[in-house]
């Protein structure tokens, strides 16, 4: 097939592969388009098989890794370990809505470097909002706190975000070596949210709380054991070249064997937890991505990415990855960099994870997603607060970038 | 006889009982008394949208409560808390969602004679921004008188840092 049509086709079924995966017409799964666009392109040879079969060799360990972490969080949540962390919250408060504040930073902060993005938005950000409501205090900027979180403090571990699972085979890093090089950038990212969301929202954080009235959720000991025993694990795997998805494996397991006896979960919610349908779009999203990519795209986004580790270079690809994120989504503009990211190295991988997991703070979750999402949301009677949004967004990315970008670079040269 | 004065108070999180106990200091007897609150449908429709940027991974996804019933128990219980406080069980409860400011200004568009309003944010630190975004929508926009008052102890006026030196030119109030 000559190549402009090929490379036309594959973008638009890149195109209609995102838009049914966030609009999810009649609610059917988002692997229902993605799964027969990559086999149409393979089918007419716009994919080379053994392209294919080199790029779902590569995506195996990650989806491996992903499917164990996304059963870790939800088994987590099913042990109450969110509900302990709102009741946590709420007392260490002490009434105070700025005290608050900080502790939704830790507490949405710890949880997405450790169980990823996908449990604060998912599974904290309830907690976080009932447990504001239960004070009587205003709820604007501790959910703001954890939406932009989610994004921005997902930048230590390869576990908090499927972006950096993705590249993390690439990147030739060890678990240990990630998560010690992208600490002082997450550090910086997180207290530039701090400065500016705590501004931003001084007229709401006004008042007492008042007494809370509810039972406290006691803290669940064997949920909190494993999941730091996990974390250990991640590292002491690397450590001897063991793929660290077997530890995120082994905790899922261990927390899984004692809630199925006490029937806390059945068979079927880990199951479920497993997000088959998800996994198979991620395989799916990864062929169509690489099919847009040898057709002409690739070399375009080679000539973007610059070489080196100098701090200009770095800045420029974390800059290039975030308007890449806010164009598209974040999960195909980092497939999209990774291959020409990594033939520049493991500091020029790391800066694209900065700029797309940051950057789409900017306009939401990128900006087809929230064209998307807004009317979705009209329909159930909320609306996006998109210039609000978009305010705080520009107020908080091009800081929180440059200075966890110049904490990289800061990193690399300590780390190495 | 003079006709009753039509009272709306508007119930906010973090100021109302401030809000309530000047209302009640300083209405006449015989005044109808309204109690507002606005759940802000921006906040949940927030907390929804970021799963979008997820592409359809939510793990597990366990149904919990959609944010806007946990938010309107939340506010009916405090409505009732503020009925309770004002000492006025004929109050009429008025509990909306929307657009806070625009919703407030719809609550008092017609047949009212007051608003009573709390000013936000942190009174250990005085102003310039003693308003947020919504209450000075309503400040601005009111139809009706509006009642500011301070949700706790109004500060002495030694709080007000000295006059500028002669001379001297304030930089222009940003807006």
């Amino acid at each position: 097939m000559p190549s402009p049509i090929a490379e036309t086709l594959a973008g638009l079924l890149l195109v209609a592969t995102l838009v049914s995966a966030v609009v999810r017409p009649w609610g059917l799964p988002e692997a229902l388009v993605a799964v027969p666009a990559a086999g149409l392109l393979l089918l007419l040879g716009v994919l080379p098989l053994s392209q294919a079969g080199a790029e779902a060799n590569s995506l195996a360990p990650t989806i491996g890794f992903l499917a164990a972490v996304l059963v870790l969080a939800n088994l987590c949540d099913r042990y109450g370990l969110f509900e302990a962390a709102g009741t946590w919250m709420a007392t260490g408060s002490r009434g105070r809505p700025v005290r608050l504040l900080a502790l939704v930073f830790a507490v949405a902060s710890t949880v997405t470097a450790v169980l990823s993005l996908d449990a604060t938005v998912v599974l904290l950000t309830p907690v976080v909002f009932a447990t504001v409501a239960q004070l009587r205090l205003r709820s604007k900027p501790h959910v703001y706190a954890c939406t932009h979180l989610a994004n921005s403090a997902s930048l230590l571990l390869p576990v908090s975000n499927l972006t950096n699972l993705l590249a993390f085979s690439a990147s030739g890093l060890s678990f240990a070596r990630f998560g010690a090089t992208m600490a002082l950038p997450w550090l910086a990212a997180i207290a530039v949210e701090w400065l500016v969301l705590r501004r931003f929202f001084s007229t709401d954080l006004v008042g007492r709380a008042e007494a809370v009235t509810s039972t406290r959720q006691p803290v669940p000991v064997f949920a909190c054991v494993v999941v730091v025993l996990t974390l250990l694990g991640f590292f002491v795997t690397s450590l001897f070249h063991v793929a660290p998805a077997f530890a995120a494996l082994g905790g899922a397991v261990t927390l899984a064997v004692p809630a199925l006896v006490s029937r806390r979960a059945t068979v079927r919610d880990v199951g479920l937890a497993l997000e088959v349908p998800f996994l198979a779009f991620v395989v799916a999203l990864g062929l169509i991505v690489k099919a847009v990519s040898i057709h002409g795209l690739g070399t375009l986004v080679t000539h973007l990415v610059p070489g080196g580790t100098s701090l200009g270079a770095l800045l420029l690809i974390a800059a290039v990855a975030a308007v890449l994120a806010n164009l598209i989504n974040n999960l195909p503009a980092v497939l999209l960099l990774l291959p020409a990211a990594s033939v520049a190295g493991p500091g020029a991988v790391l800066a694209v994870l900065i700029g797309v997991n940051t950057g789409p703070n900017l306009t939401y979750v990128g900006s087809l997603a929230t064209l998307l999402w807004r009317r979705v949301l009209r329909q159930r009677g909320e609306e996006l607060p998109l210039s609000e949004f978009m305010r705080l967004g520009a107020l908080t990315v091009p800081p929180v970038l440059v200075a966890a970008t110049v904490a990289l670079w800061v990193s690399l040269r300590l780390v190495g | 006889m003079m006709p009753a004065v039509r009272t709306v108070i508007w119930v906010v999180e973090g100021t109302w009982q401030g809000c309530v106990d000047a209302a009640s200091h300083s209405l006449p007897s015989g005044a109808q008394v309204a109690l507002l609150h606005v759940t802000p449908s921006d906040v949940t429709g927030l907390a929804d949208a970021a799963s979008a940027g997820l592409l359809g991974r939510f793990p597990g996804r366990r149904t919990t409560r959609p944010f806007q019933d946990v938010a309107d128990d939340a506010a009916t219980e405090l409505l009732a808390d503020a009925a309770a406080r004002l000492g006025r069980q004929d109050a009429e409860l008025l509990q909306r969602r929307g657009r806070v400011e625009r919703e407030v200004i719809r609550a008092v568009a017609e047949n009212v004679d007051l608003l009573v309003v709390a000013r936000d944010g942190d009174h250990s630190r005085l102003g310039p921004h003693s308003l947020g975004p919504a209450t000075r929508f309503v400040v601005d926009h009111a139809p009706c008188a509006v009642l500011l008052v301070w949700p706790d102890e109004p500060p002495g006026i030694e709080s007000i840092p000295p006059p500028p030196p002669p001379g001297h030119h304030p930089p222009p109030h940003r807006g």
